[in-house]
């Protein structure tokens, strides 16, 4: 049995899902999803387009606000504190649990530097010592820092796709938080850009929790420790990530993974 | 396919290429025409005096137009002052807060006052601005200027923040950065080149505007010492000019009208040059 697994049974999840049902309109999104994320680890969301697996990612960080017919029900503890409490302010929540996207979306109007640092200095953080040591740290930690130190002024745009990403991803860490949410991050980069992403993704489980969502299973099995299928809005099967791509408990998971549908 | 029908395939192709072509010249002609017409007939009042002297006594030679050239500038400048911060604000909530239906008002409601004939802004703010005031003066000029950028200031704006892609938006919201944060220095910045351009022609636009200024600004022989006094303004003194009987202020009008189209040139060439793609994507 995975270590990792034993210790994640025992300790409080990095994010506890209770009945999660999301409405667009009059759509039902999402379907009563009751699931644990674990500390630590990656737990890699899967699933065929449209099954709401983006949706259920975003609802992590309150992101699914963004759309106004957006509404939401059930429960979602963020290592034990209630991340919908009426007094919660999202802002306060996405500090907290990080977000990269498909597509990278450096500022384009700011350096590298200014990028990576733009979370803390627009949420108030003024010590140019810290701002500075944090951007090494955080760059460091997106395997970027080696590319990038000697142009930390140039602008972010003037970046490969791959090197952007990686940018995006040291954004995220640079306002330390607690878990990071990953929409798909390598889907639009060529391999050896992917290789990157995924070394850097088993790199940073050791101190971050991680979410991610994909749909390349291959990926999913090679760097995620636990794996949820999700199937028109529900959540069908979740469990350690060898267990479902080897011996899957549901018919539904042994047809996706096995590529009979998706 | 006969070869006779290809002929006839060829010619159509000419004949449509050689029209289109045409109309394009034709379209580019007046301001060909106009510009070398004003260089014509005004380049000869262009000297030193014309922009350093006030105008002078009927008959008299060498006035200028030097209070006219100032006044524009400052009509300009308080237009700017009310027109700026308003339209992109206003710009600001119709494309980055709002409700869906309020703002269909909103638009259309800007949308009306763009077409609103520049004579109407000028009568409305007679009744608002020069009667309590007991007289025409800059300020209610600058007033005039200042409400007709608002609508197009804002719509420009709208429509330039609406181009800033929804990823910056998301990032910079999974930051944890505060919508009216987010708003001003990531949308707000991205989209700067194009709000300037907007705010730009809006004011070369308003800059040629004669008849609102009839009856706030109402012009002046000489330098307005306050904002509460009349102001003269380049249309209004080529206005003046054109109707009178007198040569010399005929010449001095062509002249005036050829800097005002330098003034909108400059404007434009400036636009080009601020949007100009660098990296030649």
């Amino acid at each position: 049995m995975n270590p990792a697994a034993t210790k994640a049974a025992n300790t409080v999840p990095a994010l506890a899902v209770r009945n999660l049902a999301i409405h667009f309109g009059k759509n039902k999104v999402l379907k009563d999803v009751t699931i644990d994320i674990a500390a630590k680890a990656v737990t890699a969301i899967i699933g065929p387009s449209g099954c709401g697996k983006s949706t259920f990612l975003r609802a992590l960080n309150r992101m699914h606000e963004l759309n106004p017919d957006a509404r939401m029900d059930g429960d979602i503890r963020l290592f034990g504190d209630n991340i919908y409490a009426r007094q919660v302010e999202p802002v306060v929540v996405r500090r907290r649990v990080g977000m990269v996207f498909q597509k990278s979306n450096p500022f384009p109007t700011m350096s590298i530097a200014e990028n990576v640092t733009v979370g803390l200095r627009l949420n108030g953080m003024k010590d140019k010592k810290i701002l500075s040591e944090r951007t090494e740290e955080s760059l460091q930690m997106a395997a970027l820092w080696d590319e990038v130190k000697d142009r930390l002024s140039a602008p972010a745009i003037s970046l490969s796709g791959g090197q952007q990403q990686r940018l995006c991803i040291a954004r995220a860490l640079a306002v330390k938080p607690e878990v990071l949410l990953m929409d798909e991050p390598a889907s639009a980069l060529d391999p050896l850009a992917t290789q990157k992403i995924e070394d850097l993704i088993i790199e940073l489980k050791k101190q971050y929790t991680i979410v991610i969502v994909t749909h390349n299973m291959q990926q999913a099995a090679r760097i995620s420790d636990f794996t949820a299928f999700f199937y028109l809005g529900e959540l069908v099967e979740f469990d350690q990530t060898s267990k479902i791509f080897t011996n899957p408990a549901k018919k539904q998971t042994e047809d996706y993974v096995t590529g009979r549908f998706g | 396919m006969t070869a006779s029908n290809h002929n006839w395939r060829q010619f159509k192709n000419v004949f449509m290429q050689g029209l289109t072509l045409t109309c394009a010249v034709l379209v580019v002609l007046p301001l060909v025409l106009v510009f070398f017409h004003l260089v014509k007939e005004g380049f000869t009042a262009l000297n030193w005096n014309f922009f350093t002297k006030l105008p002078k006594a009927v008959g008299e030679p060498g006035g200028g137009m030097a209070n006219a050239i100032a006044g524009t500038f400052i009509l300009l400048g308080q237009a700017a002052l009310v027109g700026v911060p308003i339209g992109v604000l206003g710009g600001v909530y119709l494309s980055e807060y709002g409700k869906s239906k309020l703002n269909w008002w909103i638009r259309f409601a800007a949308d009306i006052l763009n077409g609103v004939p520049s004579i109407t802004w000028g009568i409305v703010v007679y009744a608002l601005m020069v009667v309590p005031m007991h007289g025409p003066s800059a300020l209610a000029g600058g007033a005039v200027l200042g409400l007709m950028m608002i609508p197009l200031v804002m719509r420009t704006t709208e429509e330039v923040l609406q181009l800033v892609p929804a990823g910056y938006r998301e990032a910079a919201f999974a930051l944890g950065i505060p919508q009216w944060k987010t708003i001003v220095q990531i949308v707000l910045r991205t989209a700067l080149k194009g709000i300037v351009t907007g705010v730009l022609l809006a004011m070369a636009r308003v800059a040629g505007e004669t008849a609102p200024l009839l009856f706030t600004a109402f012009g002046n022989l000489g330098w307005a010492h306050s904002l509460k006094e009349p102001i003269a303004a380049m249309p209004l003194q080529i206005f003046n000019y054109a109707i009178s009987p007198y040569d010399d202020w005929h010449r001095q009008a062509w002249a005036g009208a050829l800097v005002l189209l330098m003034l909108v040139l400059a404007v434009n060439i400036t636009v080009r040059f601020l949007t100009r793609d660098r990296f030649g994507k």
